[in-house]
């Protein structure tokens, strides 16, 4: 009989690795989506095209493709990342060239009425868009950005394939030192899914809280 | 290191390889998406309730876990209980069944948006149920859920180099090997990458046309 504790312990090693990647891809993911989101309504040609670039060519080849082109050939370019580094850099690139669409929607969702007001009262564009135009669109984004979220948590998967340490990776190493294929395979999967329902409950929580005193605002 | 256009010419051969069997398994998946997409869907929303529930939950459960750990689980735990598959075949499985999850949804909002007038119309005029299906709510929910499709189509065709982590020899593997053997990894990865984004280039052109399309038919 193996003994398990020992691999238990290896796993959720991985597991930590997955929650950071995730977590800190997901903050990079959110800049970016917020700076690429806004930089297609700009009034500035030259920023629309800029961030229209980015989303198309993000969003246009896989999350793999980009992991593998961040670690294997920008290093010929001097810049060499440490695979946490280049996972959180991929990943967070990714998934917020996804987030970018979601707030350009949300923002485009905001009624005529909104912005002719906010010319009325005079406020400037910076006002506009900080006082009356993101509070609305926030809660319209919410529910995207969870999915996108357990999207990322699912790409955290693809980093084992760069050797960084993370729950898939230690799972093949369980297998390869076991012999045991199941388990070690079953009990990630289940952790996965834990993870993206924690996403999922989190999500949730966090619209009702933005959503709390904006019941009637909006039919 | 330079950019080097006779290399690039050398590995194209077998960079085409690969291309071809990411076609296929894309081809393959697809099918096998559509097919187990409109199973959960059916599964979902005629079943009695319990059956009903363990879909939901089947269908939950591979939405929020990652291909990679169901591809490696098809791979190396099936064999164990006797089934062992090619890895092609393995990995068509693993792509049908992750995003007929995602095709589940597209057909059940497809198949709900068609109003409820329509099936009383078609009680109404005494059609059996097949006959309901067929020439009533199939036309109907159909075109609109062709674009959505397309886009899963899409998503599933970028997510094929995940097949090379269990050994199949796509487009992505193709490249790999070769950067591997020749130690050049700036062209196989560019040129990886360049595929993937012509290929996605055209199928958003192609995209918005259906969308165009099937948008005006639903006007009609």
């Amino acid at each position: 009989m193996t003994d398990w504790s020992g691999y238990i312990g290896l796993i959720l090693q991985g597991a930590l690795v997955t929650l950071q990647l995730t977590v800190m891809g997901s903050v990079l993911a959110v800049i970016m989506a917020f700076l690429a989101g806004l930089g297609r309504v700009s009034r500035f040609t030259a920023v629309r095209v800029l961030a229209t670039t980015y989303i198309e060519f993000f969003r246009g080849t896989s999350i793999f493709v980009q992991l593998f082109w961040v670690y294997f050939v920008l290093p010929f370019a001097g810049v060499t990342l440490s695979p946490l580094q280049a996972g959180v850099l991929a990943l967070g690139l990714n998934v917020g060239a996804y987030g970018a669409e979601v707030v350009r929607g949300a923002v485009k969702a905001i009624g005529r009425e909104q912005r002719e007001a906010c010319i009325a009262l005079n406020l400037t564009r910076g006002q506009a868009m900080r006082h009356v135009i993101l509070p609305q669109a926030l809660p319209l984004m919410l529910p995207t950005f969870g999915n996108n979220a357990i999207e990322l948590l699912k790409g955290t998967a693809v980093v084992s394939l760069i050797s960084l340490t993370d729950m898939t990776f230690q799972a093949q190493v369980v297998r390869a030192q076991t012999g045991s294929t199941l388990i070690p395979f079953a009990v990630i999967l289940m952790l996965y899914f834990l993870m993206a329902l924690a996403i999922s409950h989190g999500m949730r929580w966090l619209e009702r809280r933005v959503t709390r005193g904006l019941d009637g605002v909006r039919s | 290191m330079e950019w080097d256009w006779n290399f690039v010419w050398q590995i194209m051969p077998t960079l085409i390889d690969g291309l071809k069997i990411t076609i296929l398994a894309t081809v393959l998946g697809a099918a096998v998406a559509a097919v187990v997409g409109l199973l959960f869907a059916i599964l979902r929303m005629t079943a009695p309730k319990p059956i009903a529930r363990v879909t939901s939950f089947i269908v939950e459960f591979i939405r929020g876990t990652p291909l990679l750990v169901q591809l490696y689980f098809i791979f190396y735990v099936l064999p164990d209980i006797g089934i062992r598959l090619p890895a092609l075949l393995a990995g068509v499985i693993g792509l049908g069944l992750h995003y007929g999850t995602y095709a589940a949804e597209v057909y059940r909002a497809g198949i709900e948006n068609v109003p409820r007038g329509q099936w009383e119309a078609a009680k109404a005029t005494n059609l059996t149920g097949r006959q309901t299906w067929i020439h009533v709510i199939l036309p109907q929910a159909i075109p609109p859920m062709i674009p959505a499709l397309a886009n899963y189509l899409i998503a599933m065709f970028k997510e094929t180099p995940l097949l090379s982590a269990i050994t199949v020899l796509e487009l992505m593997n193709q490249a790999k090997s070769v950067a591997n053997s020749s130690y050049r990894y700036i062209e196989p990865m560019t040129l990886v990458g360049v595929f993937f984004l012509v290929m996605s280039l055209i199928s958003v052109v192609f995209l918005r046309w259906l969308e165009e399309r099937y948008a005006r038919m639903e006007e009609r």
